[in-house]
């Protein structure tokens, strides 16, 4: 990797020192950038460097040195993980031959085909794959900005939100109430904000039984519904109240300096107040011109954008179709993505697009569930297949296989993302 | 240990055979029930071969990663050069964790806790074992499974290239690596093995609501592409 980066640097400096000169680009060796180190970002830089041997040239701009999955975050509010089994390095994929910059990606120029950095310089790229994850919408909450974030915390990117939210929880008062706003559809992880409930039930249970949880939701129906409202009754009878949008839950506002939560006109003081806002692509793929309202359509069969064929967004940031916004499907996504880059790059076979995602939740101690389908590509949009979901009644194993299952799985996608 | 083993084996062996089914080592015959976790994958007795872990015949004496024509783990067959032979020790602790003795070993198994247990399997083990000597040969206790597949879609070659596109909606889960923790190792199965799996899930005829789904939409020529990648794949 040392020899790209000397090519790269030598190339900039040409640039620069011959103004307006196009772009040199090295000669021969394709460039693919990824911009977004996650589940998609991550998964479709190493499978590029892995499979194309060296025939491209992968990079990969990341500003964080370690990743922290948002994918059970959840489990570390509950007190099932620690935060550092959440994190995850680079190194694997600088081993693997990915060229890792930790580094903002701040612009995209299409037409030169360079992607600038906070740093300074830019990187040209035949192929731009942006896996960026999820903005929140400005506004999505009367009363909360982002600016109020450590009053009331998201702790929908994992890290430091979600440590402090776990600090939060550990200091309400006995007997306090808890509350989340929920977000409307389409968002980050269906089941994610009903996972949580469960893990602060189960914490709360067990440090602070007479607390309350207070959800309101602009939803009538979500993700896993009858399979959380089971175990809310059978494991934290009466603490969970739930108040959907037929009972005014999408009509709230947030005042974090009082710290209080107005659900359809009535205040409700509150001592922790996990605000979720609706969400929105990273805002790089805003920057690159190839979103459409809140987020980037994108063609089924590779995951390149409808605004621009050299232009792929993975994940949570696309508007892909059938698939929920998970790490699982980003990762599915980056496969196929992968796939058709480097044949678009260099003649490798290129097989047909095929999707899937599985999403495992803890309701409580050995308690898992899960929720999964298979997917394909149709000219309009990812087409679901055929499906599964866990059923109310299970037994005590089936639930612990379930969970142990998805333990398996966090290794499993880690590896494959990470190397 | 081993010592102490060896001696009780040969007093039991000038005294009487009677006395091995009181050897202080294990019941054979508790230990042929325990056995039952193993055999999905290790064959023993009469006409035992290879299937998705070596066959355990023999097994009391012989170096670790020992079989020519069986492929192994890089972490198996290190120990085995450094000198790992399988003795009732030796097997005892790697029972209780697989993983302990040798961390990349392809053994997706959690491990026996109970050191009764372990004895026991030994014990039925060591039926199989010419050293130590005096040990009749006993019936087979783990056949070739019987299926109803077509020996056409057995006799298909996969196309490894395209099984190694494909196994990207398997490495989500399953580790390219071989590393099992709650799910199982797919790497370096027998081909054979491999197909006969996929299509029992999409047969539903083995239970699981994911496998019953991923194999559910996989060609005949798909799950040939996935056994013969996932058969040679590097580590």
């Amino acid at each position: 990797m040392s020899i790209n980066r000397r090519t790269f640097i030598t190339t900039s400096a040409v640039a620069a020192a011959t103004l307006a000169a196009p772009m040199v680009r090295a000669a021969g060796t394709p460039n693919v950038v990824v911009v977004g180190g996650g589940a998609g970002g991550a998964t479709a830089a190493r499978y590029i460097a892995k499979d194309s041997k060296g025939a491209i040239n992968v990079t990969l701009i990341e500003p964080t040195r370690r990743y922290y999955t948002c994918f059970f975050s959840n489990l570390y509010l509950g007190g099932f993980k620690e935060m550092e089994e959440l994190g995850h390095g680079y190194g694997g994929m600088a081993a693997g031959g990915v060229n890792v910059v930790h580094d903002w990606a701040v612009g995209v120029d299409r037409d030169a085909k360079t992607v600038s950095l906070a740093g300074g310089g830019s990187l040209p790229y035949d192929k731009l794959i942006l896996s960026p994850g999820i903005d929140f919408v400005d506004g999505a909450v009367e009363g909360w900005d982002l600016s109020a974030q450590n009053a009331m915390p998201h702790a929908y990117k994992a890290g430091s939100q979600s440590e402090l939210l776990r600090a939060q929880l550990e200091s309400m008062p006995q007997g306090g109430t808890f509350a989340m706003v929920a977000p409307p559809n389409p968002y980050r992880c269906p089941p994610g904000p009903y996972e949580r409930v469960s893990m602060v039930a189960h914490f709360l249970k067990q440090n602070n039984p007479t607390a309350k949880i207070i959800v309101a939701d602009p939803k009538a129906k979500f993700s896993k519904m009858a399979l959380f409202q089971e175990g809310w009754a059978n494991h934290y009878s009466g603490m969970v109240d739930w108040i959907g949008d037929d009972f005014g839950g999408g009509n709230v506002s947030v005042d974090p300096g009082a710290m209080t939560l107005t659900i359809d006109g009535e205040v409700t003081n509150v001592d922790v107040c996990n605000v979720i806002p609706a969400m929105k692509a990273g805002r790089i793929a805003d920057m690159a011109g190839v979103t459409e309202g809140n987020w980037a359509p994108v063609n089924a069969a590779d995951m390149s954008t409808k605004a621009d064929a050299d232009i792929y967004v993975l994940g949570d940031a696309s508007s892909q179709g059938d698939m929920p916004k998970s790490g699982f499907s980003a990762n599915s996504q980056a496969k196929v993505c992968a796939n058709a880059v480097r044949g678009a790059l260099t003649g490798s076979r290129v097989f047909p697009a095929k999707f899937s995602n599985t999403c495992w939740s803890l309701i409580a101690t050995g308690d898992g569930v899960k929720v999964g389908a298979t997917y394909e590509a149709t000219p309009e949009k990812i087409a679901k297949v055929d499906g599964f979901i866990s059923q109310t009644g299970e037994s005590a194993d089936v639930r612990q296989a379930t969970y142990l299952e998805s333990e398996g799985w966090y290794t499993g996608i880690t590896t494959d993302m990470m190397g | 240990m081993f010592r102490g083993f060896l001696f009780s084996l040969s007093v039991a062996a000038v005294m009487s055979p009677i006395t091995v089914a009181a050897d202080p080592i294990g019941d054979a015959a508790a230990g042929e029930k325990i056995y039952n976790q193993c055999k999905r994958c290790h064959q023993v007795g009469q006409g035992a071969e290879h299937r998705i872990g070596p066959h355990l015949n023999g097994i009391f004496g012989r170096p670790a990663a020992g079989y020519e024509d069986f492929r192994y783990s890089k972490a198996l067959t290190r120990a085995g050069t450094s000198g790992l032979e399988w003795h009732a020790d030796t097997l005892d602790v790697f029972l209780e964790n697989p993983r302990a003795l040798a961390s990349g070993t392809r053994m997706s198994f959690r491990g026996l806790k109970d050191p009764q247990d372990r004895a026991n399997v030994i014990a039925f083990l060591r039926i199989y074992s010419d050293d130590p000597a005096n040990i009749p040969e006993a019936d087979p206790t783990a056949t070739v499974p019987d299926h109803d597949l077509d020996p056409a879609i057995l006799a298909l070659v996969g196309d490894a290239e395209y099984g190694e596109y494909l196994s990207g909606e398997c490495t989500t889960c399953h580790q390219a690596t071989g590393g099992d923790d709650g799910i199982p190792s797919i790497v370096l199965w027998r081909e054979e093995d491999f197909v006969l799996a996929m299509h029992a899930y999409k047969n539903k005829q083995r239970a699981h609501p994911v496998m019953q789904m991923v194999a559910g939409r996989l060609g005949d020529e798909e799950i040939a592409a996935l056994a013969a990648y996932f058969a040679n794949i590097e580590e």
